[in-house]
């Protein structure tokens, strides 16, 4: 009997999307293979070995950059995510107001602006303080991370509060509860895993960024991809593949935490 | 509106502004601040070792897409800084289509899958999204090197006696934009089509549609917002790269990222370098203003 | 001449664990020219049928011809069949002109061709005032009449309708029930329609197949379902029935009352139901019903008044009297009552 007719098919689709799961996973699961390669090539395989993960964690260059990274990720999703929750709560569930289109264009303008135009833009206005104020340590990098992880921290926590049932927290005014009591009890607890989710994005988000630090930072100041990018003009041993899947594994993590917080209902 | 009413709204507007200003002030210094001072940079003078010089100048602008001769002093267009225009725009829209031809097939496949199937079949789309841009450039440039997986397995079958030089041309560089741009199109798409009533679909076989045309007359229209979306969301990062062309490029395929920052670097011409950031956003705003229109009008039809 | 539809042994099951037998071997004729209704609760299979028709599905085994010719083969974009979906499905990107020509364009028509028929068939169905309409713009009864105008217009050899109506509000689904009836005798194109409501599929057609459970429990006439249901089901299923549980003596039945009733179709021995419709009972004295019991409650309906009676054995029964002026109600809640019918209304069922 021949085979039914279904209606969902089209010639050659699955066969693309198919090709398009192996282009897309295929790069990196052989960028994580040779990171354990016991030879010095990406391309032939010689053995198993912890040889490259070793030689990373040994190199004082590696470990500053990556504790560099740590701080400046852990600073900006901090920082990025309390101005997003307050400015969350300012926006989420009111009318219309005055200057909203602004603010919101504010919020969003670095998921707008080419990441290269933000860097240049930003070299240029802390080449001016630097130079005004002599001051060349962290707190630059700190502040243009934090600014453009704030859309990315925002959007979760907004969607979070939209999503939050209005009546309860009339019911606990109803119940004689002050307005910081009602945030603090009702919807502090509601809006958690939005914030948690928010402050995980805007980690991965910092942690990854390459080109707005590389034009904000000081000499000295190298982050990993940074330090990453540096390497690749050089002779490339799996040392570099060993430093990736690392950070894969970090940004995996989160990703996947992430997507599990979004979907814990109210 | 009562007295009691306004004292209220009056509070409320205050206590609004009180919780934007924290992260207003640094998206000010740290984000629409630099822009206007960036704007302000590409009216002045270019110092002679970086910087500039406070001097009043339209040297910057004119530049972007003139020059003078320096031999006879006369003016003429920058073949240079239009031929990198040209290939950006050209690299922009070839990734596009690229990203168009998998990513729609991808999409539609995901969308006619079972229910229960579609999450795990987006986070896959989705994990390579939120992972490190650089390190999934470089995991393409570790395929395509001289001394990569691809040259060495071709060389090893003996297909190839010499390494393919795939990596520093315009096809290394869309291969590596398409790579790290293909999920942007995916998920607008895949957004579309799982909204798309199958029914419709049904009822197009019924009227005797063949699958060609179901597609063409049926499904492609329904999803064409999701198509336009996916194709700005690949397109505008395409234009603005500097990651990837920097890396699969090797610095001789320049696009509009890497003029920029060539400016700040060797070039020494601050004020050049921001007026071609602020040309690239204006570039990229027209598209996004353009899109936002588009989806605007599509929203009015359909609603 | 060929029947438009002739399926036999017709299986088809779902996968799964376990696997799901939504059609269970379906034999069934559908003549030429015919108003064919596929009539039963929601899951019975009724849908799944015409999905097989239409294409859309594909049986796990039998044989399924239409004039003569099996459609197993062909996908539905080679079926002279077209169908008119229970959401509309209409195309939101085109104007109701456009969806009603579009199986013509499929077919690959001539564009006066396709203009002239499109028009003539807008007029059928009286749109021809918002051909130029998105089909978002106009209401759910004009949405349906052009659903039904677009799957006319390729000229097909079977119409199938798939609970068109069960979207429309009460009196609209009223006139578009008499509308389909004219529009079928009109074209004399065959009409298979699926519904749930035993109302509409009593008004619209010339044979009813009542389906449960993946099979036909009954196919005939509206008058010979409605008078002659073979089973308890159908029954139950079309109208409203009473059902008493009876000892069979051969040509008659004895009832609990211990009154006999001559009946045809009884076995020789055993306990047998026979059903009795509201309509064909009567109130009388106690003493001289077939059977008595207590009254419960009237319940007056305007048309009707239906009288609620609690028999001796506990058993429910319901009659019901259409009213007239000068009838009062006779009889109150709580009055002892007889109730009799003539034999032959009585309908013995197999269960």
């Amino acid at each position: 009997m021949a085979k039914g007719f279904d209606v969902r098919k089209q010639t050659g689709f699955t066969t693309i999307a198919m090709a398009c799961f192996v282009m897309l996973y295929m790069p990196i699961i052989l960028l994580v293979v040779y990171s354990f390669n016991a030879g010095s090539s990406i391309a032939i395989w010689e053995g198993f070995s912890w040889r490259w993960y070793a030689s990373a964690w040994e190199n004082e260059q590696v470990q500053e950059a990556t504790v560099r990274s740590l701080i400046i990720a852990f600073w900006a999703a901090l920082i990025s995510t309390t101005v997003a929750v307050l400015a969350a709560l300012a926006t989420t569930r009111t009318r219309k107001f005055r200057g909203q289109t602004t603010v919101f264009a504010m919020i969003n303008q670095p998921l707008m602006v080419p990441e290269i135009v933000t860097a240049v833009a930003l070299l240029i206005f802390f080449a001016m303080i630097k130079v005004a104020t002599g001051y060349t340590g962290l707190l630059y990098l700190i502040i243009a991370h934090s600014a453009f992880c704030i859309p990315f921290a925002y959007l979760p926590i907004r969607a979070r509060l939209q999503g939050m049932d209005l009546s309860l927290e009339q019911a606990a005014s109803d119940l004689y509860a002050t307005p910081f009591q009602i945030f603090r009890r009702i919807t502090l607890p509601q809006l958690w895993p939005g914030i948690l989710a928010g402050a995980m994005l805007a980690f991965v988000i910092s942690l990854d960024d390459v080109v707005i630090t590389e034009f904000v930072k000081s000499a000295g100041q190298d982050t990993l991809p940074t330090y990453m990018l540096g390497q690749l003009r050089r002779v490339v041993t799996p040392e570099i593949n060993a430093i990736s899947t690392a950070l894969l594994g970090i940004s995996v993590t989160m990703v996947i935490a992430f997507t599990l917080l979004s979907k814990i209902k109210n | 509106m009562s007295d009691l009413s306004i004292t209220e709204a009056r509070r409320q507007s205050r206590n609004r502004w009180l919780l934007l200003t924290p992260a207003l002030v640094i998206l000010v210094f740290a984000a629409s601040g630099p822009l206007l001072i960036t704007l302000v940079y590409s009216f002045l003078t270019a110092g002679d070792f970086g910087g500039v010089e406070w001097e009043f100048s339209t040297d910057a602008w004119f530049s972007v897409v003139m020059e003078r001769d320096i031999f006879d002093d006369t003016l003429g267009w920058s073949d240079a800084h239009l031929s990198i225009f040209w290939r950006s725009v050209k690299l922009s829209l070839l990734t596009t289509l690229v990203c168009l031809i998998v990513g729609f097939p991808t999409a539609y496949f995901i969308a006619t899958r079972p229910k229960k199937q579609r999450d795990m079949w987006m986070l896959l789309i989705i994990i390579p999204f939120w992972t490190n841009l650089l390190i999934r450039t470089f995991a393409i440039l570790e395929l395509i090197r001289n001394e990569g997986v691809v040259n060495t397995v071709l060389m090893a079958a003996g297909v190839i006696d010499e390494p393919i030089q795939m990596l520093f041309t315009e096809f290394a560089i869309i291969l590596g934009m398409v790579y790290v741009y293909l999920p942007l199109m995916v998920l607008p798409i895949y957004a579309s089509m799982e909204r798309l009533d199958f029914n419709l679909v049904e009822a197009a076989y019924d009227l005797y549609a063949t699958r060609m045309r179901v597609l063409r007359r049926v499904i492609l229209p329904l999803v064409k917002p999701g198509v336009i979306a996916g194709s700005i969301l690949v397109f505008v990062p395409s234009l603005g790269a500097y990651v990837t062309p920097r890396i699969m490029g090797g610095g001789n395929q320049l696009m509009i990222g890497n003029l920029i920052e060539l400016q700040f670097g060797q070039g020494r011409n601050w004020p050049l370098g921001a007026a071609l950031s602020i040309t690239l956003l204006a570039i990229v705003m027209v598209a996004l203003m353009a899109y936002v229109r588009a989806a605007g009008d599509e929203e009015v039809r359909h609603g | 001449m060929a029947k438009a539809i002739v399926a036999r042994n017709l299986r088809k099951v779902y996968p799964g664990t376990p696997p799901v037998e939504a059609l269970g071997g379906i034999e069934i004729e559908i003549a030429d020219n015919e108003f064919f209704t596929l009539l039963g609760p929601s899951g019975c299979g009724k849908t799944t049928l015409l999905r097989l028709i239409a294409g859309f599905e594909h049986p796990t085994s039998g044989t399924l011809d239409m004039f003569g010719e099996s459609l197993l083969e062909a996908p539905p974009h080679k079926r002279q069949i077209n169908t008119v979906f229970q959401s509309y499905a209409l195309f939101p990107h085109m104007t109701v002109a456009e969806n009603i020509g579009f199986g013509l364009e499929m077919q690959g028509k001539s564009k006066g061709e396709i203009a002239a028929t499109t028009g003539e068939m807008m007029e059928l169905v009286q749109m021809s005032h918002l051909a130029d309409r998105q089909t978002s713009q106009i209401s759910g009864g004009q949405q349906q009449r052009v659903a039904l105008a677009r799957a006319l217009a390729p000229k097909p050899k079977i119409l199938l309708l798939d609970e068109p109506l069960s979207a429309l509000d009460f009196k609209l689904r009223k006139n578009m029930q008499l509308e389909l009836k004219r529009l079928q005798l009109e074209t004399g194109i065959t009409f298979i329609f699926v519904t749930h409501d035993q109302e509409e599929a009593l008004t619209m057609s010339d044979r009813i197949a009542v389906m449960s459970d993946g099979a036909i429990r009954q196919i005939g006439t509206p008058r010979e379902i409605y008078d002659h249901p073979a089973d308890r089901f159908v029954a139950d299923f079309i109208g409203d029935t009473n059902f008493l549980s009876v000892s069979a003596q051969g040509a008659s039945v004895r009832l609990a009352s211990g009154k006999e009733l001559a009946v045809t179709g009884a076995p020789e021995s055993g306990q047998v139901t026979i059903a009795v419709r509201p309509e064909h009972a009567r109130l009388t004295n106690a003493k001289d019903g077939l059977l008595s019991g207590t009254l419960e409650n009237v319940v007056y309906l305007g048309t009707d008044t239906h009288f609620h009676v609690a028999l001796e054995d506990g058993t429910a029964f319901v009659l019901r009297q259409q009213n007239a002026p000068d009838t009062g109600a006779g009889h109150t809640a709580g009055d002892t009552v007889g109730i009799t019918f003539p034999a032959q209304v009585a309908q013995v069922l197999s269960d």
